[in-house]
């Protein structure tokens, strides 16, 4: 073990991830085509998309439960929204501000109300679920009407021959990068997350931070959202009550973002990400059968998690603190 | 002579007093007894989730057939969780309504209380996904045909003597409802006859699109000479649709579905090259003239099993017509 000693978990699951690559390459013909590569990595650009969001939480030492739901239904909205024949532009900016609006709410209860974020994103989720079956639309998909065609190319075009909602993660990606290191609000979002009673004495203004931290993630939801209602020509609410949220988390939780905050960043969600990618395309490429995949992929994170365990025992402070 | 004149008279008074009746009008003596046997009478509905094309198509068929008949309608939503499924059909079960319609999630969760529901003197008729136990109707696809025919379709489309490359891949939903174990079971029986038709590909994407259209773009990747994908459901195969699209490959699509407008304009465009439609409005219409048949003989529930399987059309761009498929009204 001492050979690995050094290894944080973000390296093991790279690792994995090559190791797998490896071994695909060799396994399966076709696996390393560009083709393959970009179609892979585009497979998984909206969860990544959504793991830096889910990310950018979980660093403030938050989760948030309800990035799935808000993304559903404030997508599916304004899709309903066009098709009653609102101007694209129009739609997209209510459909953003009460996706923004439902964030800042988050925020505040968890901020002002002090209600854990685990609880506060919970609720949060199922009632914006519920609200939107309600209110907002009768059926649960809703489809891309033939006004809103403009944004297809988000999710099907090409740009120099690779697929946009690779170019999509990746800006969401080194905005992420930029803003955690060098934005003043980024900076204070870490050490909120790392110690927030050490921050609000230091003078960073820890509320209005958290409530950031929210909107944050709902404005990228919302992007993850157009993106998915534009590679696929519709939004289906129904992933609202999927499990898709968390494998938004595992993404975040694999690539080695503690979820007791204040450590990783956005390259850790690239790397848990990589890894889930290169795992679902090499088994459907294998044509297993899906509740087969189900189980590998538990597998393969169990001992991605195990190992971690072994390489880097729990220390005082998370001992203290807790994962969550 | 008198006994003639007589019956003379009595004919004459016959059909004067007939042609009177006639001028009022004569009251059909099937109408009364028709309309009373609806009066007050209750017909619960339990679809695995509203807020779909098929489920919505079956509750706007029912209601607009059993309303006016004065037949109070209920929709019981579990919105996908059989576990709320079920408590709503024990419930039923104690409420006595007298027709029960379920849609069953998957043949085995609900076929004990179905029973149970019968022997409770309620009717239970089930639409497109059947439960283990029969009841007094069923009302849907054959999907073991249904199976078959899309397995001739995929070898008439694909067979290399066709000049196909006899390669096809198939989406599936979930592997354990009906509509999908029936089904493959269809279309082995008929791929097992044509080895020169091999399947690269059977996955499940679970209804969800954006799975199918991961789906599909790794097997396109990998078959570039891919004939043909069939999908078992329109909806989730808009994203295997987009995957094709993308891929810029001529891969024939084949999908399957109720007939909603989205269909149609799918076909249209060519997003679908061919779906296999069992038209949701007349199903509707034939558990509707089920239910009233039940309802006017009033034999114990649970005595006769009538299956009805709904004709498929396999509709394309060449033979669709404005009629082939059916709005929903919008949500006012």
């Amino acid at each position: 073990m001492q050979l690995f000693g050094r290894l944080s978990q973000e390296q093991i699951v790279f690792g994995l991830a090559l190791l797998l690559c490896i071994a695909f390459s060799i396994a399966l013909p076709g696996f390393l085509s560009t083709n393959n590569v970009l179609n892979l990595v585009r497979s998984v650009s909206i969860l990544g998309i959504l793991g830096v969001a889910m990310g950018l939480v979980v660093i403030g030492r938050g989760i948030d439960l309800s990035l799935v739901a808000l993304m559903a239904v404030s997508v599916a909205w304004t899709m309903n929204l066009i098709t009653a024949g609102m101007p694209l532009p129009q739609a997209l900016a209510i459909g953003l501000a009460f996706s923004l609006l439902v964030g800042a709410v988050n925020g505040w209860l968890i901020a002002y109300a002090e209600v854990p974020a685990i609880f506060a994103t919970l609720a949060m989720g199922t009632l914006i679920y519920g609200f939107g079956r309600y209110f907002l639309f009768a059926l649960d998909v809703a489809y891309l009407p033939e006004a809103a065609k403009p944004l297809l190319w988000l999710g099907q075009g090409r740009l120099f021959g690779v697929p946009v909602p690779i170019f999509v993660f990746a800006a969401v990606c080194v905005a992420g990068y930029l803003f955690l290191r060098y934005a003043k609000s980024g900076r204070y979002l870490r050490a909120v997350g790392d110690n927030i009673l050490a921050a609000r004495i230091t003078g960073v203004p820890a509320r209005p931070v958290i409530i950031l931290q929210y909107v944050l993630s709902s404005l990228i939801g919302f992007m993850a959202g157009i993106v998915t209602a534009a590679s696929v020509a519709s939004m289906n609410t129904r992933l609202a009550l999927s499990t898709y949220v968390y494998d938004v988390i595992l993404v975040v939780v694999l690539g080695g973002i503690g979820l007791s905050g204040g450590k990783g960043g956005v390259r850790n969600v690239i790397v848990g990400t990589l890894l889930i990618g290169v795992l679902l395309n090499g088994m459907t490429i294998m044509d297993i059968q899906y509740t087969v995949q189900n189980v590998i992929k538990g597998v393969l994170l169990l001992t991605a998690i195990v190992i971690d365990t072994i390489v880097n025992p729990r220390d005082e402070q998370t001992a203290q603190q807790g994962d969550i | 002579m008198r006994l003639i004149k007589t019956l003379l008279l009595s004919a004459a008074i016959a059909v004067g007093a007939g042609s009177v009746l006639a001028q009022e009008g004569i009251d059909d003596p099937t109408r009364a007894p028709y309309y009373d046997s609806f009066k007050g009478k209750r017909v619960a509905y339990v679809p695995v989730a509203m807020g779909f094309d098929l489920t919505e198509g079956w509750a706007m068929g029912l209601k607009e057939a059993l309303e006016p008949l004065g037949i109070t309608f209920d929709i019981r939503d579990p919105n996908w969780n059989t576990d709320a499924g079920a408590q709503a059909i024990t419930a039923l079960i104690s409420e006595k309504p007298d027709v029960i319609v379920v849609h069953n999630p998957d043949v085995q969760s609900y076929a004990r209380l179905l029973k149970k529901a019968e022997e409770a003197g309620i009717y239970v008729v089930q639409v497109n996904m059947r439960s283990s136990y029969s009841t007094d109707v069923f009302v849907g696809a054959d999907y073991v045909g249904m199976g078959e025919q899309i397995g001739q379709r995929l070898v008439e489309k694909c067979s290399p003597a066709n000049g196909g490359s006899g390669k096809v891949a198939i989406t599936q939903g979930v592997l354990t409802a009906a509509a999908s174990i029936y089904q493959m079971q269809g279309i082995n029986n008929v791929l097992s006859k044509h080895p020169e038709i091999q399947m690269v590909s059977n996955q499940a994407a679970d209804w969800d699109s954006t799975k199918a259209k991961n789906i599909a773009a790794t097997v396109i990747q990998q078959h570039p000479d891919l004939c043909a994908i069939t999908g078992f459901w329109d909806v989730m195969d808009n994203g295997t649709a987009a995957a094709i699209k993308e891929s810029g490959k001529n891969v024939y699509l084949l999908t399957q579905g109720g007939g909603n407008r989205m269909a149609c304009d799918n076909l249209a465009n060519g997003t679908f090259s061919e779906v296999v439609v069992y038209f949701v409005p007349g199903q509707a219409r034939d558990m509707a003239t089920m239910i009233k048949h039940l309802l006017q003989h009033k034999q114990a529930p649970g005595t006769t099993k009538t299956t009805l399987f709904t004709q498929l059309n396999f509709l394309t761009k060449d033979n669709m017509t404005a009629s082939s498929c059916w709005d929903l009204p919008a949500k006012g």
